[in-house]
């Protein structure tokens, strides 16, 4: 026993936890099985309805009535792409699947593009009353987008923009903005003021710099914003539901009327699901550390 | 708005060689987007709030008073304060402790994906997932399929699940009672219906009535097929049902208990003298238990608030993790010199310094709660959508579901506002201090 314990005394200084006897030592390594063992039973717990969901979409309706999805872990001969045949064969599904596309492309571009610029204006370009705008972009990070559901429809209705494609683009641009602008204004500030000072003194003008200097620069941010921003669009449902029609309704409007007979539905609504799922699934697996940066930034939104 | 077109005109404190002029081409169309499509909504919902449906006539702050007085909003109001009280704590705290212990692992990173892929997905997809999580039928929802699974160990299931005599017996708590009494030497033959042959245990031999014996209660229970045999007698191609727990009681209280055989016939040896009630127990015909009705009216809310903790706690994880590695490890160490336990350090050293971030935490999710609406969309059955309601969604029912009253609907949608300013203030607030 004193040799082990004069063993351990050795050890102290180098591991840098004095006073740690054998016996804290065996509870703390025991302590670490725990602790992997009920961690690993937390994302077990995570990841069973996701594949829960997986596995109803890959089994016929018959199938999914009769029996619990986890049954086909015993009988994986049930496994089958007929849900999804059908559904990439309906072609309301099909046309919504094609909408979001339509919708989330084009309010992410417009997005990036609107708030880099402006971005650069707030953080490189002295004018006065540049504290007050950041403020206020900064009060409408969390500004809750019911405020604007009435007003807006009557104004695109107005204008005959309710009800395309055009106007949920529109509307995502406007709700993407504060959150963008904060993100990007954030890290061109960051930007040593030297590069922006030498160009300024080679004669550059603003719109030299801001696409040579800063865009190069601020890719990491911008690839964040973009993934985003995506994502946010993507998985939208309710400014969709109150500014689509039938024909510009995306993915998860058009699959909402299905929810109604949901347990007859599960098939059908588990296959559309997970369609809805595929793309920001292998957004968010390729662009991990972008996803997470640009989420950690936009929390607030 | 107004300092920001003041700008556009005044261009006397610019730095040397540079006019503001510059900025407004960068500016103008984010400026112009958000002034026509969110700062001018807001405003104007703020006045339409103040007319009625028609958004004819002005009725002051009537639409308000209606609101507080609506019972479906008071319920929207009611569950709003539910999720505010019990969610963001709860994903706070269990983001905090499995932040601390993934900081113990070596798949720290792994786990951390598998957490935050919630997040990506869309709220309506998540609504989809956990409707079939908690999917009230046990071959369809995981949830009540392991409730049963774990129910059925403690109090296996009956095996005879719905049989019942056809006649001559008396349905009461402890099981089927005969109306008939008996005695020692009679025998009895019980025919039961309600059950598929096709179930019958294997075992089970031919029915046949047994034999008087001196002494002795004896009886048969057997599966009376209606089709292709009398009902009431024992046809050839009947059988009799094993181990179903037959009682005697006399005066109420139980005098004998006996099982049936493979052929459906039990015998009680010895009853004494006096007549007893035969009596069929309960548990040989219970109904199988089949869990819970979570997505029903009473259960609604807090498993719609699983739902979203199962989405945000990966969000939490990450950035209570980023906080976490920001603190500085001589601070820990020095405490462990000091001999403080891992949980005085926990509880006296990490808490405190990770306080800033875990209230950032916080109010994110507090401003998250307020605005929920895709998953009580989506994971509320339309029967009990009533029951789950929050302000969010009664706002777009009002004003563009069966409601259609957009001065309601204008209302709902400022003091959603409202709820949300004191989390602009404090986002502003933060803005100015990290910039000084």
């Amino acid at each position: 026993m004193t040799a082990v314990a004069d063993e351990v005394r050795i050890d102290v200084p180098v591991s840098g936890t004095p006073r740690r006897g054998v016996l804290t030592r065996l509870v703390s390594r025991l302590g670490n099985g725990c602790v992997q063992v009920v961690l690993a039973l937390v994302a077990v717990f995570w990841l069973v309805p996701v594949v829960g969901l997986l596995l109803a979409s890959l089994r016929d309706e018959s199938a999914n009535t009769a029996s619990g999805w986890w049954t086909v872990l015993t009988k994986p001969a049930e496994l089958t792409l007929a849900n999804y045949a059908d559904l990439v064969a309906d072609k309301t599904v099909w046309q919504s699947f094609l909408n979001t596309f339509y919708i989330a492309v084009p309010a992410t571009v417009l997005v990036v593009v609107m708030a880099s610029l402006a971005s650069y204006a707030l953080a490189w370009i002295e004018f006065p009353g540049r504290e007050a705008v950041t403020v206020v972009v900064v009060g409408l990070l969390v500004m809750p987008i019911q405020v604007a559901l009435i007003p807006v429809a009557k104004l695109f209705g107005a204008v005959g923009l309710f009800g395309t494609i055009a106007g949920v683009v529109l509307f995502h641009v406007a709700f993407g903005l504060p959150f963008a602008i904060f993100l990007l204004r954030n890290f061109f500030t960051g930007i040593p003021r030297d590069l922006i000072e030498a160009a300024r003194m080679d004669g550059a003008t603003e719109w030299v710099i801001f696409q040579r200097v800063v865009l190069p620069v601020a890719k990491p941010a911008i690839a964040s914003l973009t993934i985003f921003q995506f994502l946010w669009v993507w998985n939208d449902l309710l400014v969709a539901l109150v500014f689509a029609d039938q024909d510009s309704a995306p993915i998860t409007v058009a699959l909402r009327a299905q929810l109604r007979q949901f347990g007859t539905n599960i098939d059908m609504l588990s296959t559309g699901a997970f369609l809805s799922m595929i793309v920001p699934l292998a957004v968010f697996l390729v662009f991990q550390k972008y996803f997470v940066q640009g989420v950690l930034a936009g929390s607030t939104k | 708005m107004m300092t920001g077109k003041r700008s556009f005109r005044a261009n006397v404190d610019a730095a040397p060689g540079r006019s503001p002029r510059q900025a407004i081409p960068f500016l103008l169309p984010a400026l112009v987007v958000l002034a026509a499509l969110v700062l001018y909504p807001l405003v104007f919902s703020v006045i339409r709030s103040f007319f009625d449906a028609s958004g004819d006539e002005f009725v002051g702050v009537r639409n308000y008073v209606d609101t507080f007085t609506d019972t479906r909003t008071l319920t929207a109001f009611r569950n709003n304060v539910i999720w505010v009280v019990v969610a963001p704590a709860a994903v706070t705290g269990l983001g905090l402790v499995l932040a601390v212990l993934t900081e113990r692992i070596r798949w720290a990173t792994a786990f951390r994906l598998v957490l935050f892929m919630p997040m990506a997905i869309s709220l309506f997809a998540s609504g989809v997932i956990f409707r079939l999580v908690y999917a009230e039928n046990p071959e369809e929802g995981v949830v009540n399929a392991a409730v049963v699974g774990v129910h059925d160990v403690f109090s296996p299931a009956s095996q005879y699940p719905g049989a019942r005599p056809r006649d001559g017996y008396a349905a009461t708590e402890a099981g089927y009672a005969s109306i008939r009494p008996a005695e020692a030497g009679d025998t009895i033959s019980v025919p039961l219906i309600g059950y598929p042959p096709q179930d019958v245990p294997a075992q089970a031999l031919p029915a046949s009535p047994p034999t008087a014996g001196e002494g002795e209660l004896r009886g048969l229970l057997w599966l009376d097929v209606s089709l292709g045999g009398r009902a009431g007698t024992v046809d050839p191609t009947e059988r009799g049902l094993p181990g179903i727990t037959v009682e005697a009681v006399r005066d109420g209280t139980v005098v004998g208990r006996t099982t049936t055989g493979d052929d459906g016939r039990f015998t009680f040896p010895d009853l004494g003298a006096g007549e007893v009630t035969v009596r069929l127990a309960e548990e040989n015909f219970a109904l199988p238990f089949r869990g819970l009705t979570w997505l029903g009216s009473t259960l609604i809310t807090p498993v719609i608030i699983s739902s979203w903790i199962w989405i945000m706690t990966g969000f939490a994880i990450t950035f209570i993790a980023a906080g976490l590695s920001a603190i500085p490890r001589d601070a820990l160490e020095a405490a462990r010199v000091d001999g403080a336990t891992e949980w005085q350090v926990f509880r006296r050293v990490t808490i405190p310094l990770l306080s800033p971030v875990l209230l950032v935490v916080f109010v994110t999710l507090v401003i998250n709660v307020l605005k929920i609406f895709e998953l009580v969309f989506v994971i509320a059955p339309g029967s009990v959508q009533g029951e789950a309601n929050v302000l969010a969604l009664q706002m777009w029912q009002v004003s563009f579901g069966t409601g259609g009253d957009q001065g309601a609907g204008s209302a709902l949608a400022v003091i959603l506002f409202l709820l949300v300013a004191p989390a602009m203030l404090f986002n502003i607030r933060r803005f100015r201090r990290e910039r000084s």
